[in-house]
């Protein structure tokens, strides 16, 4: 009777065939608009790979590889790299923090799929990889930088790095709801990049190296993702590296976004 | 039973060795208001969670406008509004921006998603804060967007968790129009409340639980017939006079009186007779008094007549028992 005239569906249904994604996109929203309200968010991304360009090329680019210019070329995909990968640590700790806020509850009463909020911010931290990547690429062609490939190629690789780091930003988050404090995120996160980042091929020429560590470099992800970048912006072979990156991107993927959705619901 | 909006029974939660919910049955028919009333650490927010889905119950069923909490949460979600104890809207966006953003999650088209937020932010008050973000709202208009917010998709099931907890009064009026008027719509609530009078002014009927057990149900004449009605509370004007206080309010009501709690010596009285004869007993002897009143009796006198003990003093338990935890 008078429960009738409550609709319990007052909104009409768009036929959408992708409601998860819808709802990942409002989700990314919410966390752009954050972004946007707090620029210091930017600094790390922006200041990070200028710093590290000029510390790297400048102070030990003559020394490495006797010329800052030719060091700038090998370089460049390297900082680019590290940056980003550095960047995918601040998910892990933003989430941790934010999921015990209110707010988190309330899209646990919402009919969205259990993993609409962390998809959302993953697409959001995407938005930053992008700045990132820019500002990278930009500082690197004021200081000399030059690429010799096709433009096709050059999106190519932004969208390959832009990929990996996607898929490893899931171990960020999956850190993120597996520890108490959002310092052991931060810790643990550094602790892990540092032999993925500098034991490749990124900074100097694996042969250089040990035999102990070659092996290392040589089974090193990282390493194979660095090659495919400079075949893809400065030249040389792309295909086997680019797959093999790939390929640990996706493996990545799909052990740790799993991993990370089952964290989140089982905490409550 | 299709009449309930919400059914449950034997509801279990433990949590190490705190055992928040022991069991709790409860029977919402539809269209109507259930006030749970508990002192702290009684398993209220404990027992929303569950019947809201945050929660999985470790025994016992439950389902909510007909669905399953366990077997179909998301149907569940989608009949619901929860606004919980503690405020669920991001602090950092704008009221305006977190009603669009719920509007679009409950599927929304943006128009109609900016259409019921700016309904939404009329109906309580909030227009001129609208784009302020939340952060900088106060302890009431924050509650009213909380509110606000568990209403955004017209659910037929709402849970309120000790909505007024903290608010002043009017703003406590403002929240309990609130709730009349959902009702008046049809809708179902379950509200949690620490005081018997905010059950009593909007609950069609009241579970009282204590240490995660129902410990009784009733309307709230049926349980004021249980404690006593009403009752008086005396402030005695000087610490001497109050064991004859205590002596002219047990004589008067043929019950016992307690120790007085922060200065007041409350006792329970069956009709307004009674007043007036502790009033003119109190004035014959000459014994002053800086306040007399009649009111509905606190928690802790529901507690004191339903369980013997003061909820204070199980609430002291439950506390001990988390220590240990
Ligand atoms: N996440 C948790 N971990 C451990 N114990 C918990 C947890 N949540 C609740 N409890 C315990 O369960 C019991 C019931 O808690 P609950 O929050 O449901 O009570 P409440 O009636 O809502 O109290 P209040 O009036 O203070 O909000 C308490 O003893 C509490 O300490
Ligand atoms: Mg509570």
């Amino acid at each position: 009777m008078t429960t009738m005239t409550v609709p319990q569906v007052a909104q009409p249904r768009p036929p959408s065939s992708l409601p998860w994604l819808r709802h990942s996109l409002s989700l990314a929203g919410r966390s752009v608009r954050k972004m946007v309200r707090h620029p210091e968010q930017f600094f790390d991304v922006t200041l990070q790979p200028v710093l590290f360009l000029i510390i790297f090329v400048y102070v030990l680019g003559g020394a490495i590889a006797g010329s800052t210019q030719d060091y700038l070329q090998f370089v460049l995909p390297g900082i680019l790299i590290q940056t980003v990968l550095f960047s995918t640590i601040a998910i892990g700790v933003n989430l941790n923090t934010d999921i015990k806020e209110g707010v988190f509850d309330r899209f646990r009463s919402l009919p969205i799929p259990r993993s609409a909020p962390l998809v959302g911010a993953t697409i959001a931290e995407c938005l930053r990889y992008a700045i990132t990547i820019g500002v990278t690429m930009v500082a690197g062609f004021v200081m000399g930088f030059r690429t010799s490939t096709s433009p096709v190629r050059i999106v190519a690789a932004m969208l390959l790095v832009l990929f990996f780091a996607w898929c490893m930003c899931w171990i960020a988050i999956w850190l993120g709801m597996i520890m108490r404090e959002a310092g052991s995120v931060q810790g643990i996160g550094f602790l892990a990049l540092f032999p993925l980042t500098f034991g490749s091929s990124m900074f100097a020429a694996t042969d250089t190296m040990p035999g102990w560590l070659q092996a290392w470099v040589r089974i090193n992800p990282v390493t194979h993702l660095t090659d495919a970048m400079r075949g893809l912006l400065t030249g040389g072979p792309v295909a086997q590296d680019a797959l093999i990156a790939l390929g640990t991107s996706g493996l990545i993927l799909a052990v740790f976004a799993p991993l990370a959705v089952r964290a989140y619901r089982t905490k409550a | 039973m299709t009449n309930h909006a919400i059914h449950a029974e034997g509801l279990t939660k433990r949590y190490g060795t705190t055992t928040a919910l022991d069991g709790i049955d409860l029977a919402v028919p539809e269209g109507t208001v259930l006030g749970v009333l508990g002192p702290n650490g009684a398993g209220k927010t404990t027992a929303v969670r569950i019947l809201a889905t945050l929660l999985r119950p470790d025994a016992g069923r439950a389902t909510v406008a007909g669905h399953d909490v366990l077997g179909d949460p998301d149907a569940v979600r989608r009949s619901i509004g929860l606004t919980g104890q503690y405020a669920s809207v991001d602090e950092q966006l704008s009221g305006r921006e977190n009603l669009e953003l719920f509007a679009r999650l409950l599927d929304f088209t943006r128009p109609d998603a900016r259409a019921r937020a700016a309904e939404l932010l009329a109906q309580f008050g909030l227009d001129d804060a609208a784009d302020r973000r939340a952060k900088t709202y106060s302890g009431g208009m924050r509650r009213r967007l909380d509110l606000a917010a568990s209403l955004v998709g017209r659910p037929a099931v709402i849970f309120l968790d000790e909505p007024t907890t903290g608010l002043d009064p009017s703003k406590r009026d403002d929240v309990w129009n609130m709730v009349r008027l959902l009702t008046s719509e049809g809708t179902t609530v379950l509200l949690t409340t620490q005081y018997l009078e905010e059950a009593d002014a909007l609950a069609d009927a009241i579970t009282v639980i204590d240490l995660g057990r129902v410990i009784a149900h009733g309307t709230a004449a049926e349980l004021k017939q249980v404690v006593g009605g009403r009752s008086l509370q005396v402030r005695p004007a000087h610490l001497r006079d109050v064991a004859d206080i205590r002596a002219v309010l047990s004589r008067v009501t043929g019950r016992p009186v307690g120790e007085p709690t922060r200065g007041l010596l409350t006792a329970p009285v069956e009709d307004e007779q009674q007043f007036t004869n502790v009033v003119v007993d109190l004035a014959s002897r000459g014994i002053p008094v800086t306040e007399i009143s009649l009111s509905l009796p606190s928690l802790d006198e529901v507690f004191f007549t339903l369980t013997g003990q003061g909820a204070q003093a199980s609430a002291t338990a439950t506390a001990t028992a988390k220590e240990l935890a």
